[in-house]
């Protein structure tokens, strides 16, 4: 009746799992409680849910982010408490099937439901605004991405109380993620999640490439782009060229667990190396996905908390091209080791160790433009040096496992932990908070507490470097990663102080919850009314914050990089204007409908719950269809409404 | 003010002609018949037959994004996207080929 | 070197889909199609490196029908054609020689589609099916992705002929002609690299 689903699916001999799955259940049932008492349900529908405002479903993957950031750092917590206690005779607090799942799903989290949801929401938010214009390409579109990524992050979560999730790590390799080795429904969470979310995000990275090559506002060639736009034009060309690779990797893994194929099975003529090339053929770009989007960001607040333009504005857009182009020809470094010999290796080893060149050209510019320059330490500022710091840190160990010779050593040690962390945490996660430092004023009107968010900074950065700096050593010291338990003395101590530095970033993720809920309440006080409280130098600082609905009530003619601010310092007497009735798109049920049918095709093909699955998957075509029926899919807001807009928000900067 | 950035034209099908649709098609029958009666004869030798498929494939594949798809009419960006995934297929599906091959040999017994 | 100034236009644009909302949609969805390519690329890739791993069960040489492979190109590629008279038939705005060529685009691919199933189904009964081998995974992977693409395409064209039946050729019914257009003549392209390289030189 239920397919391959039984009581037995949930977790009731695990403590652990119940008592997360209980968190989570209280949280959801705490929103809903919330919702009712305040009558906020239908807010939250019309405001929010159903709107294709490409600000607004910025917001909510940011909303999404965060709360995987908390859930892929729980599974942090418990791998480094583990691994801190499991030396000799004591076995720790988790089995080893358990153990197997967390590392699994913190990494599959972690790049898939935090990363990915921070610099799509973040594109999302600030990318119409930097170049002008009113929305995305496709608003529609947009809003089908952010629920398929919800329901892909929902699958995953509920892997913990129905079933388990796959014990294989992120990577999923056959024949371990086979049908024969991994019979129960983990791996298929896995793959339905990634499934559906990959596809999620290669509608983004369609619809952000089209917005940025059409639909810039007048004069804004592609030579006078802000650099955050530049590097979002090319993760999009990265998704683009990565991301179907991903589905079909993944497709091919489920033909054999679901058809009896035999593309990574160990018989009937499969090949298992092949679905590592293939993984990483998608992988490695994936990473660079994650981090030009930082590297933009990066190239925003230096600038402004310079007061200087950015040095060498050429060299960065060449570089990013070439970090782009590059990103495509060094995947086979993810497998050194699986004995594609010495010829290969060495063309692999030698094109990633290329690819450090570009990024250090960048380096040079961020340093460039500060060097003589007035710099304000404010929070986005700290996170930025933070960054260059520890970035640069892991960028020299990449240099090091790029030798093949050395990555032979080195391979699925700690090192690699360490040196992969370092730069999603140096390089990703720090330029997410620094970008929400900077952008949350424009989103939201009002700043974030500073003094909180120093603090914030301050633990992030020192826990990091005492939570990693020993994976380095234990690398070195031969500990293999994945570990649920070892016998060798020499890495207690290490493994003891890394669980340490988990404690200070914990302390600092508390500080930053802290800052929203203060900031939150604190909003009258820190109100902006300017819509630019850093004094910007691009095109989202020069309209109101929040932004109205149609973000320019009169599209701007551009002239050269810095737009705005060369407009700031030349004075230019504001025209009187003449205002015009403005089309926007109208909410629409189909997207979170699309997510919902998503979710519950999803969870029927993991537990082959065909008469689920079918009509969802039935359920999601007819309504793409019935979307497609209605023409009516705009509405307007007259040039009188405009007008009154603008001068009630002129009135409030007095 | 309006400002054209990329050319764009649509579909590029408002240039489209009968004429140009059956010389298309006639080329296309052309390029899908040697091949085909190169195979079925099987009088060449394998290299030759691969070089000559290929050909074909590639020449009839220039025509139908031409004649069909009016790729020389609609835009520059259509043009560069082909061309980037292109260069990108070259890598994954050469680069592909080229590891597999090398971990398979390294991998036989013997 | 940065000396611009931002100008407030008082005629600004009201149109939120940029320069040309057709344009803009015709472009997103070659750069959809472009994707497509990637995938169909990694279905390639996969097919190479697979296509001799019989596992002790037949070859291509032993499995496939060239004359059948022929014919469905055949119809394929008279398809595509039959497409470029509908969209001539677009341009006139003439929805009887529309609907006509409609009709035979989707005739011929609907037997496109029932010769391969006829010869998947073949290779199923004689124990030859996808299970069978990795070469056989591999071939039934990449060909049938693509004649999943056309079942798509022949459902679109079903739902676009209601539509203007019922609504007329308006400009938003011309721009989906012209996207079908796209999907169905790239479908073409990947065909000829499916029969040149699956078929022909499978043999």
């Amino acid at each position: 009746m239920f397919g391959k689903l039984t009581l037995d699916a949930l977790p009731l001999d695990s403590p652990i799992q119940m008592a997360g799955g209980a968190f989570m259940g209280v949280l959801v049932l705490a929103f809903i409680v919330y919702l009712v008492r305040t009558r906020k349900w239908s807010y939250l529908w019309k405001e929010w849910l159903t709107s294709l405002d490409h600000k607004k479903i910025g917001i909510m993957y940011m909303v999404l982010a965060s709360l995987m950031l908390v859930r892929g750092f729980i599974d942090a917590i418990m791998m480094r408490s583990q691994q801190a206690m499991a030396y000799g005779p004591n076995q720790g607090i988790l089995s080893p099937e358990h153990f197997d799942q967390i590392f699994s799903v913190h990494g599959t989290i972690m790049i898939l439901f935090m990363a990915m949801p921070f610099i799509i929401g973040l594109m999302n938010i600030v990318l119409p605004l930097q170049i002008g214009s009113r929305d995305v390409a496709f608003p529609f579109m947009n809003s089908v991405s952010l629920w398929l990524t919800w329901a892909g992050a929902l699958l995953v979560n509920l892997s913990l109380v129905i079933g388990e999730f796959a014990q294989t790590g992120w990577s999923a390799y056959p024949p371990l993620s086979e049908l024969r080795f991994s019979p129960e429904s983990g791996v298929d969470y896995y793959i339905w999640a990634l499934e559906i979310a990959g596809a999620a995000t290669l509608m983004s990275g369609i619809n952000f490439l089209v917005t940025i090559l059409r639909m810039r506002a007048p004069g804004m060639t592609l030579r006078k782009m802000p650099i955050f736009t530049w590097t979002s034009l090319c993760t999009n060309m990265l998704i683009i060229g990565a991301f179907p690779v991903l589905t079909v990797t993944l497709g091919l893994l489920a033909l054999d667990r679901y058809l009896g194929m035999h593309f990574f099975t160990n018989d009937g003529g499969g090949n298992m190396m092949m679905y590592a090339n293939l993984f990483w053929d998608w992988g490695h770009p994936e990473v660079y996905i994650v981090i030009l989007p930082a590297f933009g960001i990066f190239s925003e607040v230096v600038p402004t908390f310079s007061g200087k333009a950015l040095f060498g504005y050429t060299s960065m857009v060449v570089a990013t091209f070439a970090i782009t182009f590059l990103s495509f020809t060094v995947w086979l470094h993810h497998f050194f080791t699986m004995g594609s010999g010495g010829d290969v290796n060495a063309v692999f080893g030698i094109s990633t160790m290329l690819i450090a060149v570009p990024t250090g050209v960048k380096i040079f510019n961020w340093l460039f433009t500060m060097f003589r320059g007035r710099v304000r330490f404010t929070t986005p500022m700290l996170w930025t040096i933070g960054f260059m710091l520890v970035f640069t840190m892991g960028g020299m160990a990449g240099v090091l496992l790029a030798m093949p010779g050395a990555d032979f050593v080195l391979h699925n040690s700690l090192f690699l932990i360490a040196h992969f962390h370092t730069m999603l945490i140096g390089g990703t996660v720090f330029g997410v908070f620094a970008g929400v430092a900077y952008w949350f004023p424009k989103a939201f009107g009002f700043q974030l507490d500073e003094k909180l968010g120093k603090r914030a900074f301050w633990s992030w950065l020192i826990g990091f470097f005492i939570a990693f700096a020993p994976l380095y050593v234990l690398g070195f010291l031969g500990m293999t990663r994945r570990l649920v338990h070892y016998d060798n003395p020499a890495y207690r101590p290490w493994l003891i102080v890394a669980a340490v530095g988990v404690a200070i970033i914990l302390f600092g993720i508390l500080n930053q919850i802290a800052q929203l809920v203060v900031s939150i309440v604190n909003r009258e006080k820190n109100r902006d009314n300017s819509g630019d409280p850093w004094n910007g130098r691009t095109l989202e600082w020069s309209i109101p914050s929040p932004p109205p609905p149609y973000n320019f009530a009169i599209v701007p003619e551009v002239h050269g990089i810095d737009a705005f601010w060369e407009d700031k310092r030349s004075g230019s007497p504001k025209r009187p204007v003449e205002y015009v009735d403005i089309s926007l798109p109208r909410n629409s049920v189909i997207g979170i409908l699309i997510g919902a049918f998503s979710l519950g095709f999803g969870f029927g093909m993991v537990w082959h719950i065909w008469w689920l699955a079918i009509p969802c998957l039935i359920g999601i075509v007819a309504a793409f269809v019935a979307r497609a029926s209605n023409e009516d899919h705009e509405y307007e807001i007259s040039a009188a409404e405009v007008e009154r807009i603008e001068l009630d928000r002129r009135a409030r900067v007095g | 003010m309006v400002h054209e950035q990329s050319g764009e034209r649509g579909d590029g099908a408002e240039s489209a002609s009968l004429g140009s649709y059956l010389l298309g098609f006639a080329l296309s029958i052309v390029m899908t018949a040697v091949p085909f009666a190169l195979a079925i004869g099987q009088r060449l030798e394998r290299t030759a037959l691969v070089i000559s498929v290929v050909v074909f494939a590639v020449a009839q594949i220039f025509v139908q994004l031409f004649f069909f798809l009016h790729l020389n009419s609609s835009g520059k960006w259509n043009r560069a996207a082909l061309a980037y995934t292109a260069l990108l297929v070259f890598i994954l599906v050469g680069g592909s080929v080229w590891i597999m091959y090398h971990l398979n040999y390294n991998m036989m017994e013997r | 070197m940065a000396n611009g100034t931002v100008e407030l236009t008082p005629a600004g644009r009201d149109s939120h889909a940029g320069h040309d909302p057709a344009a803009t949609k015709v472009f997103g969805f070659w750069v959809y199609l472009m994707s497509d390519v990637i995938l169909f690329a990694t279905l390639f890739a996969t097919y190479a490196v697979l296509s001799r791993n019989y596992a002790g069960g037949p070859s291509g040489k032993q499995l496939f029908d060239l004359r059948t492979v022929l014919l469905e190109t055949a119809f394929l590629l008279t398809s595509s054609f039959t497409f470029g008279l509908a969209v001539l038939a677009r341009n006139a705005s003439r929805r009887d020689f529309l609907f006509i060529s409609l009709g035979f685009t989707f005739a011929l691919g609907i037997g496109f589609l029932g010769l391969e199933i006829s010869e998947f189904a073949r290779f199923v009964a004689a124990g030859d099916g996808p299970d069978r081998s990795a070469f056989i995974s591999a071939f039934f992977a990449l060909v049938g992705t693509h004649g999943l693409h056309v079942t798509v395409g022949l459902l679109w064209m079903v739902v676009l002929a209601w539509r203007i039946a019922t609504g007329g050729l308006s400009a938003a019914n011309r721009t989906r002609l012209a996207l079908l257009g796209l999907f169905w003549h790239f479908l073409d392209v990947v065909w000829i690299c499916v029969f040149s390289f699956v078929f022909l030189l499978g043999v």
